[in-house]
């Protein structure tokens, strides 16, 4: 049986590496051998949305792997931040639409940012202290409560900012294009690769070099041991949510400048972390790094090295990839069993 | 053999057929047949009608999570694949989607067997977690379903199937309101007491047994996931009867029937009903239908800006209060109620349980005496 699995693994491998490198003609991309400058773009491509997907989905790795809620209210707190974010560079640029990039410093791009990451978390930290800390320990309650805060996050975002789509201006000194070897490339998107690999190796330093992250992962390990030992669990579980919220507003600015805010994308976004922490496993940074790579590589190659009329079917590949890891780890990849 | 560890096995203890709750069943029964005598086609059809299609729906989410111990989010997914295979198959043109033009009952069985399976497929793949994995994997399937249908033009697209026939008997809704609505209180009855039945069948004391257990289940040589995979698909093929009945009832279905807002509200109702009783489907689909319809009737909320617009507020305000004051939701503050009025009355018979207590303190004394002596060898 196992060999089986196996050896029908690899075959599946190999016949999407020989499409991609000779066969998919027909496709947006073509085959890497006759197009290779699409082929690196699409690489760029996937690299660029996995980092988008690592801030958003540590964030709600994070609040799971300590207090085992799974914040089904992360994608509000997502589309809240962009929102959030939005209103207070309308307030610093003095326009209240149509604001070009040009009319956008840096510094009117990172305050907004800072700003609503702060409010976010504080907003995730209330929900967390009024809600969810007396129900400790009774994860699906806990559970249903964040849907019942989501729902209604949902609704009073579209009374208040509207049906329809909006976006963040990216400042002008970074909303251009940069050409290495005849390539092409947005600094946008690399700018967000940045930003993801700063934000990850500063969650890394903080759980791995600080008092703090010693805490934290011992909670995740044995969160009574660490109770018995004196330590105030209460306020790191506090700290953590703040922590996790405020990483889903900031995930929120960047996709609300990449792409754009509206309602649904709140859904959306829940959705993307939600598959990313089940692929990597719940509760792991590594697990979420490697969920992220691999839920961005699904959703850059496979509409690319579609044959062009069935582009559409591109979102089957996320199921694929889902069904695929859970079949042959059902804790995902780096996770452990309950 | 013992096949449940914590629970008592679902039935009488009396040799009376007659106990305060199916006197109730029944009389709600016969208060839901002769309604359309007393009200406008309007009730009949936007809310009685609905009611029952969305407790058909709620009552398989209900099933999985009181009986197996599997709250899945996949429900709506089904409801809606049963819907759009019958819109593809039934419509005859002008529409999106295959405009394959077979005959309405033949739509049906297609729309049925084709979810069965697809539901015995996501069974299989879902099945080996549990609990909190559980919920998020099904949710998944719900949402990528969602943007399945929404981006592959082949089967509906974001505009959806509309004109969707129901067989001749039937009729249209708008002419004949009565017709679907007996229709869905048959629906109901049917599912009602077919999940009921099973839940008492030995598979569905095994399922009681994998829910508060596996390990131990799995020790006495039960095919734990098989078990598990087969309860997802019997709530599948009871997810897509709703969803035969949504799609006569709208004559139309699109990807915003089953996205992520449509996802909830199935799980809202289920909870504000109760999640650990099959009648809780109806009962919270009632609720859910009629603040939808009623609200804007409600004094004092527009002044506070509740308007008609806020409905999902509203739904999730209710849903939050539910959730933090009764897990068991509204059927367990009734329950606490009846206790009150009539402390020896009324407990003949408990749900198939929880772990959140419900059930008199004599019932929880009793189980515990139970598995005490299930535990000595």
């Amino acid at each position: 049986m196992q060999w089986v699995a196996l050896v029908g693994g690899w075959t599946v491998a190999a016949v999407l590496v020989a499409w991609v490198l000779v066969f998919a003609n027909g496709t947006p991309a073509e085959p890497l051998l006759s197009e290779p400058r699409d082929f690196v773009k699409v690489l760029l491509n996937a690299l660029t949305i996995s980092g988008l997907y690592f801030i958003v989905a540590s964030g709600f790795t994070l609040i799971f792997g300590l207090m085992r809620v799974v914040n089904l209210a992360h994608g509000s707190f997502f589309l809240l931040g962009g929102y959030l974010a939005l209103e207070f560079q309308k307030t610093m640029v003095g326009k209240s639409r149509n604001i070009l990039s040009d009319e956008v410093s840096v510094f009117a791009w990172v305050l907004p940012l800072v700003l609503a990451a702060l409010i976010a978390g504080l907003i995730g930290l209330t929900m967390q202290q009024v809600f969810l800390r007396r129900f400790q320990g009774q994860d699906m309650r806990e559970t249903l409560i964040t849907i019942a805060i989501s729902v209604i996050l949902a609704d009073l975002m579209v009374a208040w900012f509207g049906g329809t789509a909006v976006d963040i201006s990216w400042p002008g000194l970074l909303d251009n294009a940069i050409t290495v070897f005849d390539i092409r490339y947005s600094v946008t998107r690399l700018f967000m690769l940045g930003v993801a690999i700063v934000v990850g190796v500063a969650l890394w330093a903080w759980l791995q070099k600080t008092r703090t992250g010693m805490v934290i992962r011992a909670g995740v390990d044995d969160n009574s041991m660490v109770q018995a030992l004196g330590i105030n669990v209460q306020l790191v579980f506090a700290l953590a949510f703040f922590v996790g919220s405020a990483l889903a507003a900031m995930g929120g600015v960047m996709g609300g400048s990449f792409a754009s805010l509206g309602a649904g994308v709140d859904g959306q976004w829940l959705l993307n972390s939600i598959i990313v922490v089940i692929v990597g496993g719940m509760g792991s940074l590594t697990g979420a790094l490697a969920g992220s790579l691999l839920l961005g590589t699904v959703t850059a190659f496979a509409p690319s090295y579609l044959p062009a009329n069935f582009t559409h079917y591109s979102i089957i590949f996320t199921f694929v990839l889902l069904a695929a890891v859970l079949a042959w780890r059902p804790y995902g990849l780096f996770g452990k069993p309950e | 053999m013992t096949t449940t560890s914590q629970e008592p096995v679902v039935k009488p203890e009396t040799g009376s057929m007659v106990t305060t709750e199916r006197v109730l069943l029944v009389l709600a029964l016969v208060a839901l047949l002769i309604a359309p005598a007393f009200t406008s086609d309007f009730v009949v059809s936007f809310v009685l009608t609905q009611v029952m299609l969305l407790g058909v729906a709620a009552a398989s989410l209900i099933f999985l999570a009181a009986y197996g111990g599997m709250v899945s989010l996949a429900q709506t997914l089904l409801f809606g694949v049963a819907g759009f295979t019958i819109g593809n198959a039934v419509t005859t043109g002008g529409s999106k989607g295959l405009n394959l033009g077979l005959d309405p009952w033949l739509g049906i069985l297609l729309g049925i067997t084709f979810t069965t399976i697809l539901a015995f497929i996501l069974g299989a793949v879902s099945s080996r977690s549990t609990g909190l994995y559980f919920l998020m994997i099904t949710l998944t399937f719900g949402v990528i379903g969602f943007f399945f249908f929404g981006q592959v033009t082949t089967f509906s697209g974001f505009g959806g199937i509309n004109q969707v026939r129901a067989p001749a008997v039937i009729g249209e809704p708008g002419q004949f309101p009565e017709r679907l609505y007996y229709v869905a209180i048959g629906v109901s009855v049917f599912a009602f007491l077919l999940l009921r039945y099973v839940g008492r069948t030995p598979f569905g004391l095994a399922l009681q047994g994998v829910r508060d257990d596996h390990v131990r289940m799995g020790s006495l040589g039960f095919n734990v996931w098989m078990h598990r995979t087969l309860a997802f698909t019997l709530a599948g093929f009871i997810a897509s009867l709703g969803g035969v009945l949504f799609v006569w009832w709208n004559r139309q279905i699109d990807p915003a029937s089953i996205g992520i807002g449509e996802i909830l509200s199935l799980l809202i109702i289920a909870v504000i009903g109760g999640i650990n009783r099959l009648e809780g489907a109806w009962v919270g689909a009632f609720v859910f239908v009629w603040v939808n319809n009623y609200v804007r009737d409600v004094p004092g909320l527009n002044q506070i800006g509740l308007t008609e617009a806020r409905f999902n507020t509203i739904v999730g305000l209710i849903f939050l209060i539910i959730v933090l004051l009764s897990p068991d939701g509204l059927i367990g503050i009734g329950q606490r109620i009846v206790r009150l009025i009539a402390p020896k009355k009324g407990r003949t018979s408990q749900g198939p349980g929880s772990d959140s207590g419900s059930g008199s303190p004599e019932t929880q004394e009793k189980r515990k005496l139970e598995s005490n002596t299930e535990e000595e060898p």
